[in-house]
């Protein structure tokens, strides 16, 4: 049975900062919608059906906000969906929209994600005590820490590779307007001489805390023919979960992201990811997991990935640019992020993503992941039309 | 467009607190009944999708434990709403028909009892205005009926006999919370009283869907789904009419409810005055309507939050697989006073 060809012919995002303000939740995500909506030249009658996506609820306060939102986003009349697979979300969040359309139950769906740190404290979001539960030991950071010291331990790696992919990614943000920080007098001695956090997490290769939103339209190939601006086709996707703590996980390099990976290479026929990617969204919420993921997603061996990112291989102007919007790192609406990744993927593809443009980018992959590394989202899109 | 069919459903039996049990300990129970039923092992499922909030929980992430349960590994293609579990259904529903899969396993869980469910969920309205408010959801569903009995819509004998006949009915539900005659009580929220409002309870739901003939294959009588939508309102109580439900009304036309009449409707109204309202919108109020409401006893009987519209659907399906129905519609809610609607149509062979 063939499933419809899925385009993305509008994007929208949001200025991210730590604290908007002077917007409601809903001024917030109504203004990236809209901002999707006027780069695919529709109104909002023409919108079938809305599917958005957040990280946890009580990281607002607000239980499932759907119901409160379903106004600004022009959802009244409509099929509404809210998904939620942590902080993979952004990316399950577009896949769901996108299936909409592959299965032709919707032929023109908005799907947005966002979060509005400011409206809470995002560390104690999740930190909330669980009798006889581990504690998420004050925020993520303290619970990735280790599996970073694992993969030094297990590849060698020395401990300068973490402040190379930080430096890297900061810079890129200062060639994106929609980037949280843009750390304009930043070096490389300022970024290994910040403060330790989490051993050996130092405070610039963590990712801030953002309010922002991003929105996309996607639509079916009637729709894309019809959309001003070129589409970026969705080739595959992908999600895959796997148990939070067992005996066998290996959190260093998670099976799920392995196979999630896979099976998007197989839906987009692609046999060398290293060659045949053009350009790569990376989920990297502490610097370190740049090199992880390299190898996890199969851009390198097991044990090389910090070869790549030493050697320049994943700078804006390297063979296989990852994040050239400046990643998690400077910009981190938990909830948005993957679709961020997703979007940005897209915008590569369909050469609109302004100075941080990967030179004749044809095809790019969005990558989420969440929770205890258990839950992987990914896209791969591409500039042509995909085959069959 | 591609045949799927609910073809196994399990749920658990629904209790009023479960301190005993952990979310994981009341699902798992529910998840092997339903592979049982189907022989299928969680690694032969194509696609897992949970409805499941964490504010039930009070913590954020709540599901992650379930899926834990659920025995991911090797990893599996899966997903999570936060919301009602019906709505995980129509993602996985979707999904197979995308073709991506051929089976799918639904899920959804909620303890009511570690919290005051009333004011839990008022964190659902809008945050800036009317939530700082704490106005519950007894409180809210009260101002609905009241704005039927204003309409001379109904009144709060019809209430009760709502009340009387869904009690009555879940006699023969091993499940259900409540059963059997219950008093109609003093007013909880006039006008409301606590037999039109449902029991506070736990519990846990999960179906198995399966396409075209691998459904045949895993059961002698799938539950066909004819047609499935759901639709959302403005959130605002103000600006909506209380005594309809034109969502519902929407969803039921783009399931294909009004194409041929239904033999039985299973209603997701925690409240007597929503089934009112329900009624109405799904055109069962005719004075020949032979249709019959919520044999199970509906959310009256039982209602696990975020999982009570999934057992509709199930108990739908159930119906069709045991013959006792040859078309039915389920319909399930979230939001405060019915804002989201889901409708689905289910058909035997």
């Amino acid at each position: 049975m063939s499933k419809e060809p899925v385009a993305v012919i509008g994007i929208g995002q949001t200025r991210h900062v730590a604290a908007r303000r002077d917007v409601s939740l809903a001024g917030l995500v109504r203004e990236a919608a809209r901002r999707a909506l006027d780069d695919a030249q529709l109104t909002w009658a023409d919108i079938d059906a809305v599917v958005i996506g957040k990280a946890p609820d009580f990281f607002e306060g607000l239980m499932m906000p759907e119901l409160y939102l379903a106004d600004a986003l022009g959802a009244v009349g409509k099929p509404m969906l809210r998904v939620h697979t942590a902080g993979s979300v952004g990316g399950s969040t577009a896949l769901v929209a996108a299936n909409l359309v592959a299965a032709r139950v919707h032929r023109t769906v908005l799907t947005l994600a966002f979060e509005k740190q400011s409206e809470s404290n995002a560390m104690w979001g999740l930190s909330l005590p669980v009798p006889f539960q581990q504690p998420l030991l004050a925020g993520a950071g303290g619970f990735f820490a280790p599996h970073i010291r694992a993969y030094m331990r297990r590849t060698g790696a020395p401990d300068t590779i973490g402040s190379l992919v930080a430096y890297k990614d900061r810079r890129n943000a200062l060639k994106n307007p929609y980037a949280h920080l843009h750390e304009k007098d930043l070096t490389l001695e300022k970024v290994q001489a910040s403060p330790m956090l989490w051993d050996p997490i130092r405070y610039s290769e963590t990712c801030p805390s953002s309010d922002g939103a991003c929105a996309m339209i996607l639509t079916d190939r009637t729709g894309a023919a019809r959309a001003p601006h070129p589409a970026a086709w969705v080739h595959g996707g992908a999600m895959r979960s796997e148990p939070t703590l067992f005996a066998g996980k290996d959190f260093v390099s998670p099976q799920a992201g392995k196979d999630c990976a896979a099976d998007v290479y197989r839906q987009a026929g692609i046999t060398d990811p290293r060659r045949q990617i053009d350009a790569v969204e990376m989920y990297v919420p502490f610097s370190w997991y740049e090199p992880m993921w390299l190898e996890n997603l199969g851009f390198a061996e097991e044990g090389e990935g910090w070869k790549l990112t030493e050697s320049g291989v994943t700078e804006l102007d390297g063979a296989l640019p990852v994040n050239p919007s400046g990643g998690v790192l400077s910009t981190n609406p938990i909830g948005a992020s993957g679709m961020i990744r997703f979007a940005e993927a897209a915008l590569q593809v369909r050469g609109q993503a302004g100075d941080h443009q990967v030179d004749g980018a044809r095809r790019a992959l969005g990558h989420a992941y969440g929770g205890g590394s258990q839950f992987f989202a990914m896209w791969l899109v591409g500039a042509d039309t995909p085959a069959g | 467009m591609r045949e799927v069919a609910i073809v196994a459903f399990g749920q658990s039996d629904h209790v009023r607190d479960s301190a005993e049990t952990s979310e994981v300990e009341m699902l798992m129970p529910v998840l092997h009944d339903v592979l049982a039923q189907t022989g299928l092992a969680a690694r032969d499922i194509g696609f897992t999708c949970s409805g499941s909030s964490d504010y039930l929980a009070g913590r954020a992430f709540s599901f992650t434990m379930a899926l834990d349960g659920v025995g991911a590994w090797p990893p599996i293609s899966e997903s999570h709403v936060e919301m009602d579990g019906a709505w995980a259904l129509y993602e996985a529903w979707v999904k197979l028909l995308t073709g991506e899969a051929e089976t799918a396993l639904v899920y959804a869980y909620g303890k009511s009892s570690p919290g005051d469910v009333r004011e839990v969920l008022t964190r659902q309205l809008d945050p800036y205005y009317v939530a700082p408010l704490w106005p519950d959801s007894v409180a809210l569903a009260a101002l609905q009926a009241q704005a039927l009995i204003d309409a001379e819509l109904t009144d709060e004998r019809e209430l009760a006999g709502i009340a009387a006949r869904s009690r009555a009915d879940a006699e023969t539900n091993p499940h259900a919370q409540l059963r059997g005659a219950v008093p109609a009580g003093e007013h909880l929220v006039a006008p409301l009283r606590t037999s039109d409002c449902p029991p506070i309870g736990d519990g846990a739901a999960a179906v198995v869907l399966a396409a075209g003939d691998t459904a045949r294959r895993l059961t002698d009588r799938p539950a066909w789904i004819r047609g499935l939508d759901h639709r959302i309102e403005a959130h605002s109580l103000g600006v909506r009419d209380l005594t309809d439900s034109p969502s519902t009304r929407l969803a039921a036309e783009r399931a294909g409810a009004f194409e041929r009449p239904v033999d039985t409707a299973e209603l997701h109204a925690p409240f007597t005055s929503q089934e009112v309202v329900l009624r109405r919108a799904l055109k069962l109020d005719a004075p020949d309507c032979t249709v019959r409401i919520n044999p199970s006893g509906g959310a009256l009987a039982a209602h696990p939050v975020m999982a009570a519209g999934l057992i509709r659907l199930g108990e739908a399906a159930a119906r069709i697989q045991s013959g006792a129905s040859g078309r039915a519609l389920a319909h399930a809610t979230s939001g405060p006073c019915l804002q989201q609607n889901l409708v689905a149509v289910l058909e035997g062979e």
